[in-house]
């Protein structure tokens, strides 16, 4: 059976899932929070470039390269607001993080 | 079944069991290896897809800088990882709800899906077929999408600033070199002595 399009769609479909489930489960640790919305934004690359190739046009893969860019970006400020956050309250739960609650 | 086709479910699979572990596996080093296994095996994908430009950005992006980055975090922070997993239980019910759900919409949109027929009419850059694809995007990148690159750009250099800018922290009581005053010194700040040949001061 050749490899169509659907194929990839429902691959990039589960792989979102697992992101969004992945939230869920681990509420605590905004760790691994920030691995699974990095999981669900490698679903949308899959997403876009099955369509790029598949109808043979080229901006979906200019689109993903964009998203890639987002993504680190997310990845570093993210990140970098975990470290400080230990840094003051020496603890990265999320039920911890009320301080602006008022 | 062809080569592609092999190839196709091997790194499907392996993506999507790597992507479970990742938000299963009790050590969050361990869930970092994972999600590089799982890059990497989309990158196999995106390569199966023929745009290898984005395939090898991926791995470069990803393992080299983004998973490097969680992983300083996770080994820096000394914090207690297995105290983060109480409660696991408890959203395990609600998190697959809504997970099978999420799922099941999104494979009943898959697979009731057409193109429309003049989307082809459409195109706005076609894959050229003489070229290889790191030139396809070469070509359209500078040019036509040169607005979006610069835009990008800006994200990594905000971005940028912004993780220097929060973790920068100016400790107390730290001796450190001070430029400004070292040049400002007159003469009078040392005392010069003349010290005659054969005698102490």
């Amino acid at each position: 059976m050749e490899i169509g399009l659907p194929h990839y769609l429902s691959l990039a479909a589960i792989l979102f899932t697992i992101g969004v489930f992945g939230i869920f489960l681990n509420r605590k640790n905004v760790i691994v929070i920030l691995m699974s919305v990095e999981l669900m934004l490698l679903a949308v690359n899959i997403n876009l470039v099955a369509f790029s190739s598949f109808l043979g046009d080229l901006t979906g893969q200019i689109f993903a390269l964009l998203i890639l860019t987002v993504a680190a970006a997310e990845a570093a400020i993210g990140l970098a607001i975990v470290v400080v956050y230990y840094r003051n309250r020496g603890s990265i739960a999320v039920d911890d993080i009320n301080l602006m609650k008022g | 079944m062809s080569i592609a086709t092999a190839f196709f479910y091997i790194f499907a699979v392996v993506t999507i069991a790597s992507a479970i572990m990742v938000i299963t596996v009790r050590n969050p080093v361990h869930a970092v290896l994972f999600l590089i296994l799982a890059f990497f095996n989309a990158a196999g994908l995106f390569v199966l897809l023929g745009a290898e430009f984005i395939a090898m950005i991926l791995v470069i992006v990803y393992v080299g800088a983004v998973a490097v980055l969680f992983l300083f975090v996770v080994m820096m922070l000394d914090v207690d990882f297995a105290e983060l997993r109480a409660g696991y239980a408890k959203y395990l019910p609600v998190g697959g709800l809504i997970g099978a759900i999420l799922l099941a919409e999104l494979l009943l949109v898959v697979s009731a899906w057409t193109i429309a027929p003049e989307s082809a009419l459409r195109i706005g850059e076609r894959i050229p077929g003489d070229v290889t694809n790191a030139e396809a995007i070469g070509r359209v990148l500078y040019t036509r999408y040169v607005y979006f690159f610069e835009l990008s750009g800006l994200v990594l250099l905000v971005a940028m600033i912004g993780a220097i800018v929060l973790t920068l922290r100016h400790r107390e009581g730290v001796k450190r070199q001070n430029i400004g005053d070292q040049v400002a010194r007159d003469r009078t700040a040392i005392e010069i002595k003349k010290v005659e040949t054969g005698r102490g001061i």
